[in-house]
C-alpha cells in the first residue's frame, strides 16, 4: 500500500465564502445548493472555519459498519469507493464515521461522500484563497519506495534527528551513480563512511578534509568526466566545514563552476565534536563555546550566548552565479524534492548548491520528537527563508511567509534560547525583519 | 489432531474485524476462521434487503475466497463449534472433530429468541437472521396477501414494510405499548406508527399472542394466531421476531468454566472469565457506557468495535485501547423517512430533556443532557451524524457553551466541534 494525495484545509485562510460548496454541489448534483455539497463548511467569521470531509482513512470505519459491502477502500487512488448499487440506504456508515465524512443527501434519500473527483478536486480549484489544496506529497513517498535505499541500515544518529532522513531521500533520488563525499561533521559521524573498512553506503564514498571537500569532488569529478563516465559528484557537508574552514575552497570550486552538487546540512554549529559555535549559529544562541553564564565575558560581564549574527551562506552562495542555489527544509518535503531535481539537474552543467536547515535535538536543546515542529517554525516565522536561484531567473521566494509568527514562537520551542534577555529577542526580531527585506530585494530584482 | 494460533468462531461482523486486527499485528500466525452457516460471510443487516429483491443474494457477500487467501487464513464453512474444553485449550466441532487453540474467539453472535407460545411447534412460521431465512422468507412473501409479523423491534418492521409493499394485508402485533420500544420513544414511534398505518398495516400494540394453531384457510400451510384479547387472526406468512439470545449453548460441560449472565460476560479486552477465551459482539455482555453495570448492547458498530479490541488482545497488539463502553445507535429508514438514535434514551437523574416537533414536515427532535454533557439525542427526518453524536457522548464534551445553537442547528453545531476537537 503506498500514500495517496489528500486535500487539506488552511483554517486561517478560510473566509467562509462557501465556493468549494457550491463546485461540489455543481460537479456532483448539477445543482448549486450548498446543503449538497459533499464538504461543508461550518462556523462563523468570529471563531473560524471547520470543514466537515471524507478523510479517506487507511482504517475506514465507514467500510467495516457497512453491511451491504457499499463502500471499500481502493488502494490505488487511496479514495474510498461508494457503490450505489449495493448500497441499502440503511446510514450504519454516519455511525462509523466520526469525521461526518459520510453523510445523508436528503435530496437524492442517499448517502453521499467525496471521491476526490478522480484526482482533480473541484473544491480545490473553487477555492480563491487558498484555503483548500491537493497534497500531493504521497508521490514523493512512493516513488521513493520503489528507489533503492543506498546508506547501510541503522545509522548511528542522535535519537530525534532528520539528517538520516536527508541523508537517505537524497541518496536515493541522485541514484547509485554517485560519489559522495562527507567530510568531518554529522554526517561521517552517524556512519557514511562506515567502521572497520566497511563504508556506510552502497556508493564509492570518501572522506575529504573539513578544508578540501569542494576541490576534491571537482578532482573525482573531472576524473570520471575524463574517462567518459557519468556520475552524479554530491557533497554532504556540515555549515561548519562549508562556512568556516571549507569556505575559501568552496568559494573556489563555486567560481570555476565545477560540475558538482554540494549539499549543507546546516544545525548551526559543530554539533559533532560537542555543540561548538560556527558562523551559522544564530545571535544569543547558546553553545559550549557561547556559554550563558555570570563573568565569563568579556569585560567580566556575564555571557549570554552568541554575540555576533549568523552568516547567510546561501546568499553568499548567489553571488557566485552558480548555476542552482536554494534553501530547503525537511518540514516541507516537496519542496525540498522539487529543488533536489533541479540541483540535479543543474549539476551536469556546473555548480549546484543546496542548503538545508537541519535542527538538532541535541545542540538546539529540544524534545527529540519536535524536529519537524522546530523546522516548520523556522519558516512560519521567517527566522529562515525558503527559496532558490538561478540565472535566468534571479532569486524567488518558493514558500513565502505572509503572515510570519513572531519569532518568539521559534525561540520558545528549545533550550538554547532560554536565557535571553528582551533587548536580545528584539535583536533577532529585527534581524528577522532586516534578513527578509534583503532577500525581497534580491527576489525583487530578479 | 489439527491445532491453530488463532481461531475465530463466527463470520460476521466480530468476527471478520477480529481477523483484520489479528493480521494487522501478526501476519502469519495460524488463522482459522468457523461458521456454520454455508455460506461466505455476510451481515444479518442486509437481510431485509434480500427479503425486498433489492439486494441479490449473491451480491451481499463482505469477503470473497481470495480475501481467505490472501491472509492465509483457513475459512471453514458449515462447521459448527458444538463445546469448548478451555482447560485444555480446545474446541470441539460438530462434527465430533478437535482443533487446539492458543486464542479463541468467540463471535456467535446471536439467533431469533422463539418465544414458548402454547402451539408454537406445530405451526410454520418465519424467522430473519440468516441468508437462507430471507431467501425463504422472499419467495413465501411474493404469494403472501395476508401476514402476521409478531414483534414491532427493527427486524419486524423492516420485514413487515417489505410485506406491505409486496402487497400483502400485514398485521404488527406488539406486546409493548409501542412499536420500536427501546429504540425510539413515544413521539418517533407514533410518527413511524402514522406511516405504516397511512400504507395500509394494521398495528396492534399492547398485544400479546396466547395460541398458535395450524391454519388450512390457505394453499400455503398458514396460521392462526390467538390474541389475549381473544381475537384471532388468520395468516398465511407467520414471522416471528420477537427478539434474540445470544449463541452460547456450546458453552456446556466444561465450557460452562465461562462465565454468563444473559450473554458471555468479558472484560475491557473482550476477554472472558478464562484464560484464552475472548468473546465478541452479540453474544457478548459487556460495559455500558452509562454504568459499571454489564449489558447486552446486540448492534453492528458494537460488535465491530468489540471485535476490533478482541483481535488486538489475541494478537497482543500494543495499540490497543480498552473498550469504552457501549452506547446504543439506530438508525432506521421506513418508508422513505428516517429515524436515528444515539445514546441512552433514559433520563439521568437531574438530567434534562429537550424536544421540538414540527408536525408539518414531521421533523421530530429530542436531546438529552445532563451536566451539560449530551447522553442521547433522536430525531426524525431530522439528519445528523451519528459518528459524530456518539463521539460527544463518549467523550463527554461540555455543550452548554453552545447549547442553543446545538438545539437550533444539531448537525452543524456537531460538526463545528468536531472539528475544533479531533480534528
Ligand atoms: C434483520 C436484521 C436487521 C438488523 N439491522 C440492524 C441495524 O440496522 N443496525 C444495527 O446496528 N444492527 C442491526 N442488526 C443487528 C446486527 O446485524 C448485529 O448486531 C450484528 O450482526 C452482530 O454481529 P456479530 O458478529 O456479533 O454476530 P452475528 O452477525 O449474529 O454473526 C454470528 C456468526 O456466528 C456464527 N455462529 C453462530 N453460532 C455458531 C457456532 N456454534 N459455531 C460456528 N459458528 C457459529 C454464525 O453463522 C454467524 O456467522 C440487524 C439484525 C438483523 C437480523
Ligand atoms: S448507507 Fe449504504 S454505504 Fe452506508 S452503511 Fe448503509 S449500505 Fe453501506
Amino acid at each position: 500500500m503506498g500514500a495517496f494525495n489528500t486535500i487539506a484545509f488552511d483554517a486561517n485562510k478560510c473566509d467562509g465564502c462557501g465556493d468549494c460548496m457550491t463546485a461540489c454541489a455543481t460537479a456532483k448534483t448539477g445543482t448549486t445548493e450548498i446543503s449538497r455539497s459533499r464538504l461543508q463548511i461550518a462556523g462563523n467569521a468570529a471563531e473560524g472555519f471547520e470543514l466537515a470531509l471524507c478523510r479517506q482513512c487507511g482504517d475506514p470505519k465507514c467500510v467495516t459498519v457497512c453491511p451491504a459491502g457499499a463502500l471499500g477502500k481502493d488502494y490505488a487512488s487511496g479514495v474510498i469507493d461508494w457503490n450505489g448499487d449495493k448500497c441499502v440506504d440503511c446510514l450504519l456508515c454516519t455511525v462509523g464515521c466520526a469525521y461526518a465524512g459520510i453523510a445523508l443527501d436528503e435530496a437524492s434519500g442517499r448517502v453521499a461522500k467525496c471521491d476526490m473527483c478522480d484526482g482533480s478536486p473541484a473544491c480545490v480549484s473553487a477555492c480563491p484563497h487558498d484555503a483548500l489544496k491537493l497534497v500531493t506529497t504521497s508521490r514523493i513517498y512512493n516513488e521513493v519506495g520503489d528507489w533503492e535505499d543506498l546508506f547501510a541500515p541503522g545509522l548511528a544518529g542522535c535519537q530525534g534527528c532528520n539528517t538520516e532522513l536527508l541523508m537517505r531521500h537524497t541518496l536515493r533520488r541522485v541514484g547509485p551513480d554517485t560519489v559522495l563525499a562527507t567530510p568531518p561533521g554529522c554526517v561521517p559521524g552517524m556512519g557514511s563512511v562506515g567502521f572497520n573498512g566497511t563504508t556506510g553506503t552502497k556508493v564509492p564514498v570518501f572522506h575529504p578534509l573539513l578544508t578540501n571537500t569542494a576541490p576534491m569532488l571537482a578532482g573525482v569529478k573531472r576524473h570520471y568526466k575524463r574517462i567518459g563516465r557519468e556520475v552524479t559528484a554530491l557533497a554532504i557537508a556540515g555549515d561548519g566545514g562549508a562556512s568556516d574552514v571549507g569556505f575559501q575552497s568552496l568559494s573556489g570550486a563555486a567560481e570555476r563552476n565545477e560540475q558538482i552538487l554540494f549539499m549543507v546540512v546546516d544545525n548551526e554549529g559543530y554539533m559533532n565534536t560537542g555543540m561548538q559555535r560556527s558562523s551559522c549559529t544564530p545571535y544569543g544562541a547558546w553553545t559550549s563555546t557561547t556559554p550563558v553564564g555570570q563573568g565569563t565575558g568579556s569585560g567580566g560581564l556575564p555571557s549570554q550566548g552568541k554575540t555576533q549574527d549568523a552568516k547567510n551562506l546561501p546568499l553568499i552562495m548567489v553571488n557566485h552565479r552558480c548555476e542552482y542555489v536554494a534553501t530547503a527544509s525537511t518540514a516541507y518535503m516537496e519542496d525540498l524534492y522539487d529543488k533536489l531535481d533541479k540541483a540535479i539537474a543543474a549539476s551536469k552543467r556546473g555548480f549546484a548548491y543546496l542548503h538545508v536547515y537541519s535542527p538538532c535535538t541535541t545542540g538546539w536543546r529540544f524534545p527529540t520528537d519536535q524536529n519537524m515542529e522546530v523546522a516548520r517554525k523556522a519558516v512560519e516565522t521567517n527566522f529562515v527563508m525558503l527559496w532558490e536561484y538561478t540565472r535566468a531567473g534571479g532569486l524567488r521566494f518558493t514558500r513565502p511567509v505572509d503572515e510570519p509568527l513572531p519569532v518568539t514562537d521559534y525561540l520558545k520551542a528549545m533550550g538554547r534560547f532560554r536565557h535571553l534577555s528582551e533587548d536580545q529577542i528584539s535583536h533577532i526580531q529585527g534581524k528577522v525583519v532586516e534578513n527578509l527585506n534583503f532577500v525581497k530585494q534580491m527576489a525583487h530584482r530578479a | 489432531m489439527e491445532t491453530t494460533k488463532y481461531l475465530v468462531v463466527g463470520s460476521s461482523h466480530a468476527a471478520l474485524e477480529a481477523l483484520t486486527a489479528i493480521r494487522m499485528h501478526d501476519t502469519d500466525g495460524s488463522l482459522t476462521m468457523l461458521t456454520r452457516d454455508a455460506h461466505l460471510p455476510y451481515s444479518p443487516t442486509v437481510l431485509p434487503y434480500v427479503v425486498s429483491g433489492r439486494s441479490a443474494p449473491d451480491t451481499v457477500f463482505l469477503r470473497d475466497e481470495k480475501f481467505f487467501a490472501r491472509h492465509q487464513i483457513s475459512l471453514r464453512r458449515g462447521t459448527a463449534l458444538k463445546a469448548l474444553h478451555p482447560a485444555r485449550n480446545t474446541a470441539e466441532l460438530a462434527d465430533g472433530s478437535q482443533i487446539a487453540y492458543e486464542k479463541i474467539l468467540l463471535a456467535t453472535g446471536a439467533s431469533p429468541a422463539i418465544p414458548p407460545i402454547p402451539g408454537i411447534a406445530q405451526v410454520s412460521y418465519h424467522v430473519l437472521r440468516t441468508l437462507d431465512d430471507a431467501t425463504k422468507l422472499n419467495a413465501a412473501m411474493k404469494a403472501s396477501k395476508q401476514a402476521v409479523v409478531m414483534g414491532a423491534g427493527l427486524v419486524g418492521m423492516h420485514a413487515a414494510e417489505n410485506l406491505v409493499k409486496a402487497g400483502a394485508k400485514v398485521t404488527i402485533v406488539e406486546m409493548a405499548k409501542q412499536l420500536t420500544d427501546g429504540y425510539f420513544d413515544a413521539t418517533a414511534a407514533a410518527l413511524i406508527e402514522k406511516a405504516f398505518t397511512d400504507n395500509g398495516a394494521t398495528i396492534l400494540t399492547g398485544s400479546r399472542v396466547v395460541k398458535l394453531a395450524p391454519s388450512s384457510a390457505f394453499a400455503t400451510p398458514g396460521a392462526t394466531i390467538t390474541l389475549e384479547s381473544g381475537a384471532t387472526l388468520e395468516a398465511d406468512l407467520l414471522l416471528v421476531a420477537t427478539g434474540v439470545r445470544p449463541n452460547m449453548d456450546f458453552l456446556t460441560g466444561e465450557g460452562a468454566a465461562v462465565e454468563r449472565d444473559k450473554g458471555i460476560l468479558v472484560g475491557e479486552r473482550m476477554q472472558t472469565s478464562v484464560p484464552n477465551v475472548f468473546a465478541a459482539g452479540d453474544c457478548a455482555q459487556a460495559k455500558s457506557f452509562y454504568s459499571d453495570t454489564k449489558v447486552m448492547n446486540a448492534i453492528l458498530p458494537d460488535a465491530a468495535e468489540q471485535g476490533r479490541i478482541a483481535g488486538m488482545a489475541m494478537a497482543g497488539d500494543p495499540g490497543i485501547k480498552d473498550y469504552p463502553g457501549g452506547i446504543p445507535v439506530n438508525t432506521y429508514h421506513f418508508f422513505g423517512r428516517h429515524a436515528i438514535s444515539v445514546g441512552s434514551s433514559k433520563v439521568p437523574e437531574g438530567g434534562e430533556v429537550v424536544t421540538r416537533f414540527d408536525e408539518a414536515s414531521g421533523r421530530y427532535l429530542k436531546v438529552i443532557f445532563h451536566e451539560g454533557r449530551l447522553t442521547g439525542i433522536y430525531g426524525v427526518n431530522e439528519f445528523f451524524d451519528a459518528g459524530v453524536m456518539s463521539q460527544l457522548i463518549l467523550r463527554r464534551i461540555d455543550l452548554s457553551p453552545v447549547r442553543e445553537h446545538f438545539l437550533a442547528e444539531p448537525m452543524k453545531s456537531a460538526r463545528e466541534i468536531m472539528s475544533l476537537t479531533w480534528r
